[in-house]
C-alpha cells in the first residue's frame, strides 16, 4: 500500500523514523552522526552527485527532525544544500516554437514585450515582460514554459526570495504563514517543516507510563482520509500503543468552536474563522485591518486541549494533525498553556516505525467524541455547515447567513480583498489556507481524490447528531 | 462532593451523555447545586466498565439506567 505521495516525503520520513528509534533506545546522542551513513551505506550515490552530498543533507535533516535552527522561529527551513537553485527565467520560448505566422503571442502581449528573430521565433524581452502569461495561454504549440521554481509556485504569499540563478531561496518570515505549500511541493525536498517529534518522545517517557501525568492525543478530523492501509480504529490503537493515556478527537473542539461562533457572529454581524492558524496569521499579515473581525474563539485544537487541561490537570496535550501551521500555533502565548506539541500525520507514521508497531495487525480501539458537524471541518465547506448548524440549535435561524467558503489562499485573498472594500457577498469568511480545507494539508501522508467523501463518511458515523448533544457532555 | 463522569469514547459510546444529562438534572431538582459538583474527564483507564463515574474519587460503573438509583443511594441519602 501506498504510505506516501513523494519520495522526498518518503525520505524525511525515514530520517524522522530513525531518529525516533534512537531516541525510544537514549541511543540518539551516541549515533546522531551515523544516522546519514545508516540511511545512505555504500559507496553510490542515488540522489545527488555522490554519497557525501546526500548524507550531508541527511544531516541537515537529522537537525530538522530533532527542531531545527533554534534561532529561527519560523517552523518552516530551508536546507540550503538540498536547494537545486533551480531555474527561475519567468516566462521563456522554448524550442517548440515554430515561428508560425499567427503570431497569437505578440497580439496578446499588452507590454510589447515579443518580438521574432530572422527565423519568424518568438522572443521575449524580459525588461518589458510581466510574468503575466496571456502569451503562454495562447500559444498553439504550447511553446512558452513559465520557468519558475515550483516553492515559488506553491507559495501564494510570496514569501519565497530567490536572489537569481544558481542562488538557493530563502524564507521572507514576516510573509510566510507556515501552512507548509512549498515544503510539500519542493521536488528536492529543500524546503521542510521542523519537528518536534523529540519532544513527544521525552513527554510520552516521562510521563512513566502516564503514571507521573497523563498524555492525551488530540488527533484532527482529517485522520479518516489518512492510513488508507488501516482501518481509523487501529490508528487509534497505534497511538496508544505509543504510550499516550487517551485519544480525544479535535473534532469535539470543532463543535465547541462552532456553536461559539455562531453566538459570535449573530452579535457582530461579520466574521472571519479562527480554526485555521495559516489563514488567521495571513489576515494579520497581509489584512491589518480585518483582524479585527477575526473570532475571539480559540481554534478547535486548543479549544479542546484547554478542556482536557482544565478536567484533568495532569494532563499534557498532543495534537496530531495535518498541518504544519499548527507548530507554529502552539507556540503562541493564548495556546501554549493548552497544547504541549504537534506533529503531524507524516510523523506519526515515523512514530509506529520507530517502535515497530503494525497498526494493521491491532485491533480496534474506539475514537467518537464528536459530532458530524465536528467531524466534517476537516474539509472545505464544513466549518460553514457546522455554524449554520450552530445557528439554527441556538435558535438564531433568523439571523440571515451568508457564509463564503475559502479554501487556498487565492481564494481567501479575493474574499478578504472584498471584505476591506466592504463589497463583500457573505458575513462570514471560512478561510482555509490549504486547498480543499485541512485534507489538503502539507503534513498528510497522502492527497487524494476521495479525501473528501472519507471525512463525510466519517462524519456520517459520528454517535451524536447534533452539536449540541456532543457538547452536552461538557457541561 | 464531587461526581466526574468519563465522557472518552468508549464511554460515551455507551451512555455518558444521558448519564451526566440525567445526573445534571437530579442535581437541580433536588437544588444540589451548590453541594455537588459534577466535571468530566477523558477516559478513566478503565474502559470495559464505562460508564465509568468517580464520586470523590471512588470508582462506579454506571448506566443510564441505573443513575437515578445510584444518586439516590449514594447522593441524597449522604445529604440528607
Amino acid at each position: 500500500m501506498r504510505k506516501f505521495d513523494t519520495k522526498v516525503q518518503h525520505l524525511k520520513y525515514k530520517v524522522l523514523r530513525e531518529v525516533a528509534r534512537q531516541a525510544w533506545n537514549d541511543k540518539l546522542l551516541q549515533t546522531i552522526t551515523d544516522i546519514p551513513k545508516m540511511l545512505v551505506p555504500g559507496k553510490d550515490a542515488t540522489m545527488r552527485c555522490c554519497v557525501y552530498k546526500e548524507r550531508a543533507i541527511l544531516a541537515e535533516r537529522v537537525k530538522m527532525a530533532m527542531g531545527g535552527d533554534i534561532s529561527n522561529p519560523n517552523v518552516i527551513e530551508v536546507i540550503d544544500i538540498a536547494c537545486d537553485e533551480c531555474p527561475m527565467g519567468g516566462y521563456e520560448v522554448t524550442n517548440a516554437c515554430r515561428g508560425c505566422l499567427a503570431h497569437r503571442c505578440e497580439d496578446v502581449c499588452r507590454r510589447g514585450a515579443i518580438s521574432f528573430d530572422a527565423q519568424l521565433k518568438a522572443h521575449i524581452d524580459k525588461v518589458k515582460c510581466v510574468e503575466c502569461g496571456a502569451c503562454a495561454k495562447v500559444c498553439p504549440y504550447s511553446a512558452i514554459a513559465n520557468n519558475k521554481r515550483p516553492c515559488e509556485n506553491a507559495c501564494k504569499v510570496k514569501a519565497i526570495v530567490s536572489t537569481g540563478n544558481g542562488n538557493a531561496v530563502s524564507i521572507a518570515s514576516e510573509k510566510c504563514i507556515a501552512c507548509g505549500a512549498c515544503a510539500y511541493q519542493c521536488p528536492f525536498g529543500a524546503i521542510t517543516d521542523k519537528s518536534f517529534i523529540l519532544n513527544v518522545i521525552d513527554l510520552i517517557k516521562r510521563s512513566d507510563n502516564n503514571q507521573k501525568y497523563k498524555v492525551y492525543a488530540v488527533v484532527a478530523p482529517s485522520v479518516s482520509s489518512q492510513f488508507a492501509y488501516a482501518k481509523l480504529g487501529q490508528v487509534v490503537s497505534g497511538i496508544k500503543e505509543l504510550g499516550f493515556f487517551a485519544v480525544v478527537e479535535a473534532a469535539l473542539g470543532a463543535d465547541m468552536t462552532a456553536y461559539a461562533e455562531a453566538a459570535e457572529l449573530a452579535e457582530k454581524g461579520f466574521l472571519e474563522s479562527s480554526c485555521c492558524p495559516a489563514f488567521t496569521d495571513y489576515v494579520r499579515k497581509q489584512f491589518p485591518t480585518l483582524a479585527r473581525h477575526i473570532s475571539n474563539n480559540l481554534s478547535p485544537m486548543a479549544v479542546i486541549a484547554r478542556y482536557i487541561k482544565e478536567t484533568s490537570p495532569d494532563a499534557r496535550v498532543v495534537f496530531i494533525g495535518p498541518c504544519t501551521a499548527k507548530k507554529a500555533e502552539f507556540q503562541k502565548k493564548e495556546v501554549r498553556p493548552y497544547v504541549d506539541s504537534v506533529i503531524t500525520f507524516e510523523e506519526l507514521q515515523a512514530l509506529f516505525d520507530s517502535k515497530d508497531v503494525d497498526i494493521t495487525v491491532l485491533s480496534e480501539d474506539l475514537l467518537d467524541n464528536a459530532s458530524y458537524f465536528g467531524r466534517i471541518f476537516a474539509r472545505s465547506g464544513g466549518l460553514s455547515d457546522a455554524v449554520r448548524q450552530g445557528l439554527k440549535e441556538r435558535g438564531l435561524e433568523k439571523f440571515d447567513y451568508k457564509p463564503v467558503v475559502c479554501d487556498g489562499i487565492e481564494a481567501c485573498r479575493t474574499a478578504l480583498l472584498k471584505a476591506a472594500k466592504n463589497i463583500s457577498d457573505g458575513n462570514f469568511i471560512e478561510g482555509m489556507a490549504c486547498l480543499g480545507g485541512c485534507i489538503g494539508g502539507a503534513g498528510c501522508l497522502t492527497h487524494g481524490d476521495k479525501n473528501k467523501s472519507d471525512v463525510d463518511k466519517y462524519g456520517m458515523t459520528a454517535f451524536e447528531k447534533t452539536i449540541s448533544d456532543a457538547i452536552g457532555v461538557l457541561k | 462532593m464531587k461526581i466526574t463522569v468519563c465522557i472518552g469514547s468508549s464511554c460515551h459510546l455507551k451512555g455518558a451523555r444521558q448519564v451526566v444529562e440525567q445526573l445534571q438534572y437530579l442535581i437541580a431538582e433536588n437544588n444540589l447545586k451548590n453541594d455537588v459538583e459534577l466535571g468530566g474527564t477523558f477516559c478513566m483507564g478503565n474502559c470495559q466498565k464505562g460508564v465509568c463515574v468517580t464520586l470523590d474519587d471512588k470508582p462506579f460503573s454506571l448506566t443510564p439506567e441505573n443513575t437515578k438509583e445510584f444518586f439516590q443511594e449514594k447522593i441524597l441519602k449522604k445529604n440528607a
